[in-house]
């Protein structure tokens, strides 16, 4: 017996270190992550540190900057145009997400009736959300031009009016229709995954409520509303995220102007810092937006918490 | 994922026909019109003569009298229109294929192997996913500009999977974990490596998973200006989106034409692969935000 169960054992412990450490789940996970977390450390997590060190120096393009603590903070602080650009970036965000979330509501509602052609017409809907963003700009640069704008032509047409609108040369009207552009781009995304919200809820829950006699609106407060609100949160807090991040909309309509009646933060950054070459105080700008986001992470995060909590949930 | 033909609530069909396209096709008729207007528009601008497209008065603005290729052709014979498409095709395939090698690892390792920590990890990848790129790309140009990538395809490839790995890596989690454990416990007791279990089992079980993390990678890839309007200045070099509003634009000189027509078959792509796969898009974008 002996005889035979000593080379196993050997050969155990001949392979045993090299085969040992692949079958520890620590060893192996560890390995398994080297990709990803070579690329997020090096690309990600080594800038967002870096650009809060850039926020705090006067690097311009091309040199080495020094140390000069919160300074670009304080000259921002008397920036009139900084500021213009922190309103810009909250009324784009405040109107063009409530929009989005009324429409895109409203429209998930209207999908999930019974419709011909279901499939299909989810997919058109979606459109917008998948074409680059920057294309379909352009698209809306021509609509919005100032003499052969589509939108002047239909309206004297139709009687309504009697020259054509500057839509992109005035400031009110520039503010309005980079944010028709934005509601555009964003209502698929909410409409859509609203709607995988709104087929996860139970159909007996309405069955119940209609043998109670409750009426459409009824269902739409008491049922639809609370069964949503998850992912209503997770929806907005990605749709704010992304609109009040926006560079690619603005920057192909309108680049800022007409006299930074558009800018928004993350334009005015890359203009200061790319365009003008002031790296720090660009970064700074940046660093600006992050309190925002932060704020609006940890609204929907409560939020969400909150509900669970009030509809009995533990976790 | 549930796909359901049939949600119609209660009497539904008592409903009259006029009555419901009141309430429901006129209503969606509108948005939908809203949504495809601009396409519509693309398209039209793109295939009409300049002659049309300035003359309001003598033509109908929504017809085209008589279609041309005339944009089409300036766009792709007198700009760099052919290199731009070259760049956004290489640039989004590789940084694709590197978020998904990546992505499936990480997402493997966090999800099956379960290693100490590894829900810390997982949670701040997927902080990563919540860091706009407009805070990153200021760093990221001084970075790119020290690692001597300034001005090429590789600095795109690198940094694009910043965005594309959170992404992913969560998608696949949520995939991987529609496995039953069982098969992976079954493999191990024959005998089989985690790298075997992965490869032969866990993989080829969440192809749709593997497939749609793909899509969405390549289409936020196209889609991405940014870093490739800040790291790329060379017009050979530059992607679609950034040669398309950088090149056709002389001065106060715009060529709506060819700006329409790059709009357009830049689209056109994105649309056609989105197309194809439209159910494992769908279902993937709802199923993520869903977990």
């Amino acid at each position: 017996m002996a005889v035979i169960a000593e080379p196993v054992t050997a050969q155990v412990k001949r392979s045993s270190l090299w085969t040992r450490a692949f079958e520890s789940r620590n060893f192996l996970g560890a390995m398994f992550m080297v990709p990803a977390i070579a690329i997020l450390v090096l690309f990600l997590a080594y800038p967002l540190a870096l650009g809060f060190w850039l926020g705090m120096t006067d690097t311009k393009i091309g040199g080495v900057g020094r140390f000069i603590g919160f300074q670009n903070f304080v000259s921002l602080s008397k920036d009139s145009v900084f500021w213009l650009s922190v309103f810009n970036t909250i009324f784009y965000t405040v109107f063009a997400s409530i929009v989005k979330f009324a429409i895109g509501l409203y429209l998930a509602l209207l999908l999930n009736e019974r419709l011909p052609f279901k499939s299909m017409i989810r997919a058109i809907v979606l459109l917008p959300f998948v074409v680059p963003t920057v294309l379909s700009a352009i698209a809306f640069w021509w609509i919005y031009d100032s003499q052969f704008s589509i939108i002047s032509w239909v309206l004297i047409k139709a009687g309504l009016l009697t020259h054509y609108i500057d839509f992109l040369g005035d400031p009110w009207n520039a503010r309005w229709s980079v944010v028709l552009a934005n509601i555009w781009r964003g209502v698929p995304f909410v409409a859509i995954t609203l709607l995988a919200g709104l087929q996860t809820i139970s159909p007996s829950l309405y069955e119940a409520a209609n043998l109670d006699g409750a009426t459409n609106m009824q269902r739409f407060r008491h049922i639809t509303l609370p069964m949503l609100s998850p992912i209503i949160a997770v929806v907005m807090t990605f749709s704010v995220l992304m609109t009040f991040t926006d560079f690619q909309l603005i920057y192909t309509i309108t680049r800022g102007g007409p006299i930074n009646a558009t800018h928004l933060m993350a334009t005015l950054s890359f203009q200061r810092a790319i365009t003008g070459g002031n790296l720090g105080e660009g970064a700074a700008i940046s660093n600006a937006m992050i309190p925002f986001l932060v704020a609006a992470i940890l609204l929907s995060f409560f939020g969400l918490q909150r509900s669970r909590w009030q509809q009995g949930g533990r976790d | 994922m549930t796909t359901v033909d049939d949600q119609s609530v209660g009497m539904d069909y008592l409903e009259s026909f006029p009555k419901k396209f009141l309430r429901v096709y006129l209503p969606l008729g509108l948005i939908i019109f809203f949504l495809l207007f601009p396409f519509y528009w693309m398209a039209v601008t793109t295939f009409k003569p300049d002659a049309e497209m300035y003359d309001y008065e003598k033509y109908n603005p929504f017809l085209i009298a008589h279609p041309t290729l005339e944009h089409i052709k300036k766009l792709f014979f007198d700009t760099d229109y052919p290199l731009w498409m070259w760049n956004t095709v290489i640039v989004s395939v590789s940084s694709t294929f590197i978020s998904l090698f990546a992505s499936v690892c990480a997402a493997y390792a966090i999800e099956r192997l379960r290693y100490k920590g590894s829900r810390y990890v997982g949670l701040a990848i997927f902080l990563g996913y919540l860091v706009p790129p407009s805070i990153l790309f200021i760093p990221l140009a001084a970075i790119v500009f020290q690692l001597g990538l300034f001005d090429g395809n590789l600095a795109l490839i690198l940094t694009y999977p910043t965005f594309l790995i959170p992404f992913c890596t969560w998608l696949l989690m949520g995939y991987f974990r529609t496995i039953p454990y069982e098969l992976e416990e079954c493999a191990l007791i024959d005998g089989a490596t985690r790298l075997q279990i992965l490869v032969k089992i866990t993989l080829p079980l969440s192809l749709p998973g593997v497939i749609s993390a793909g899509i969405f990678a390549f289409t936020l890839s196209w889609n991405e200006f940014i870093y490739a309007l800040t790291f790329i200045s060379s017009s050979e070099n530059k992607t679609i989106p950034v040669g398309a509003i950088t090149e056709l634009v002389n001065g106060d000189v715009y060529h709506w034409g060819a700006l329409m027509a790059a709009a357009l078959t830049g689209s056109v792509p994105v649309v056609i692969l989105y197309s194809f796969f439209v159910e494992y898009y769908v279902s993937a974008m709802t199923g993520a935000v869903k977990e």
